[in-house]
């Protein structure tokens, strides 16, 4: 009875490190390739148009509300202390250092990691992936290398689009509805925010494309020869991601701070 | 198991594979004559498809050595695996065309990888074989607006574009009615005479088979069972083979037809 436990224990943990070192084999394969001739520029462009140019809707729709609801929950918080001028500092910081790059990430995740995984998976299903082998066209270079490196420059750009906006919404909130002085809206925001915040928001969401676009490839390319294979690994990509994106926050949130 | 074979281009030796922890191949002793048809047929799900893919390492083998032209490419690193390769194409059961891509950017896929030229050679030798696959015309459509035959025709125009030595035909005719079939295997035959390479085929079309290949072999069990020129295949005193290639008293009326179990 003891044993059984025991060795069922055992054996899923052997078989989670097992998936890991899969996992860490596979970045480093791309990375290696990523490396190699020839530079596939066409293919990266493609899909930052993918992940980036078609994503620009739902950062802005997110990006304005989410900034809206910080400018209403920020006002009637800071308003107790007597202190609604802050509230530009109080917008400007959530949005650059914790939610443009973590909600951008989150919505990016939900729209294009979801798409990466279910293209990746059917190439996979349909023998295309074998079929590029055949070819003596990795696979990993053609297909994986451009989407990781298109994912790591866009996702900063999407959150630097997603603080803007956010901002504002702040701003139409505070400012216009509520009647905050725009002076001391953007004057707090400009006393306030310093570079290494900005930098570190730009660090954390580079790192969350990463991480998006890694586990979206990782699992499309192992997909099971199935229907219901490829409606599980989407899933299982797109929980994952979210997952590790929040827990990568926290440990990177408490190292820049 | 020489199958006659004094030059082979492809040599398995002792091949054994196990998928989630099933055994399919069992010790697979087989050679591929040069500029030759060679048709494996077995049943359904009995790992001929799994053979096939050992030939060009799109799976390795858990023993055993497959040796093409002589170089073991179970040994091979990455770099050197895709120098073999260039001698290789492969048709796959359901062509895998590159669904983001338009019939002619598929068969002008591996010229534009793995060859310098220029844009105008490209489209000529993409448009020669389409006009040879019977496609003339079709270019623009993307794979999903074709029929299955019409993919079956893509991928094979695309597998033939780079002229390589070996072809290997993963169930060629699969899905299609008896009529297309007998005209893919008609194009494979035509094309292979014509252009001279080593094909490898796994299919289940008994008896058509035997009137196109140069050599049959049977897989049963995970292991070769037979391997002959198909008349003398046919004379085989193998029971299960017997068997196999004789379905019961019906076949021999089936036989006369163009008609046979379409899968």
């Amino acid at each position: 009875m003891l044993t059984a436990v025991a060795t069922r224990v055992g054996r899923r943990t052997l078989a989670l490190i097992q998936e890991m070192g899969r996992m860490m084999l596979f970045l480093i394969g791309t990375f290696a390739w990523m490396a190699r001739p020839p530079f596939r520029f066409m293919q990266v462009l493609k899909q930052i148009h993918f992940i980036g140019v078609k994503s620009l809707f739902v950062i802005v729709l997110t990006g304005s509300f989410t900034g809206m609801v910080l400018g209403l929950q920020g006002y009637y918080s800071l308003r107790k202390f007597g202190a609604e001028g802050l509230l530009g500092s109080a917008v400007a910081l959530s949005l650059i250092r914790e939610l443009g790059p973590v909600l951008s990430a989150l919505m990016v995740t939900g729209r294009a990691g979801s798409a990466i995984t279910a293209e990746i998976g059917i190439m996979r299903i349909t023998e295309q992936i074998d079929a590029l082998q055949t070819m003596a066209v990795s696979p990993m270079q053609y297909l994986i290398a451009p989407k990781l490196l298109a994912s790591i420059l866009i996702m900063p750009l999407l959150a630097s689009i997603f603080d803007v906006i956010g901002i504002y919404g702040g701003h139409l909130v505070g400012v216009e509805l509520l009647g905050v002085s725009s002076g001391s809206y953007t004057g707090s925001m400009e006393s306030s925010v310093e570079w290494k915040d900005v930098y570190g928001g730009m660090l954390k969401s580079l790192s969350f494309g990463l991480i998006m676009a890694w586990i979206c490839t990782y699992k499309g390319y192992h997909t099971t020869m199935s229907a219901e294979g490829l409606g599980q690994a989407t899933t299982d990509a797109v929980v994952l991601s979210s997952v590790l994106v929040l827990i990568w926050d926290y440990f990177l949130t408490s190292v820049l701070l | 198991m020489g199958g006659g074979a004094s030059n082979p281009v492809i040599r398995l030796v002792g091949v054994e594979k196990a998928l989630g922890g099933q055994p399919v191949l069992n010790g697979i002793n087989l050679e591929i004559a040069r500029g030759k048809l060679t048709t494996v047929i077995g049943r359904s799900g009995g790992g001929k498809s799994v053979l096939l893919k050992h030939m060009i390492r799109l799976l390795k083998p858990d023993r055993g050595q497959v040796l093409v032209d002589g170089v073991d490419i179970t040994r091979l690193g990455p770099r050197e695996l895709n120098e073999v390769r260039k001698k290789f194409a492969m048709l796959f059961q359901g062509a895998a065309l590159f669904d983001s891509l338009t019939v002619f950017e598929n068969v002008a896929f591996p010229l534009r990888e793995k060859t310098k030229l220029k844009e105008a050679e490209i489209e000529g030798k993409v448009l020669e074989m389409l006009d040879q696959v019977g496609l003339t015309g079709m270019g623009h459509k993307f794979p999903a607006e074709l029929s299955g035959g019409m993919r079956k025709r893509a991928g094979l125009a695309r597998a033939l574009v780079m002229g390589p030595e070996i072809i290997l035909f993963d169930e060629p005719t699969t899905g299609l009615d008896p009529l297309l079939a007998r005209t893919i295997h008609d194009l494979i035959v035509e094309t292979q005479r014509k252009f001279g390479f080593t094909a490898v085929m796994v299919s289940h079309e008994i008896p058509e088979v035997f009137g196109i290949s140069d050599y049959v072999a049977m897989l049963l069990d995970g292991v070769i069972v037979e391997m002959a020129p198909p008349d003398e295949f046919q004379r085989t005193r193998h029971p299960a083979v017997r068997e196999f290639i004789n379905v019961g008293p019906r076949s021999e009326a089936a036989a006369s037809g163009v008609g046979k179990e379409a899968q």
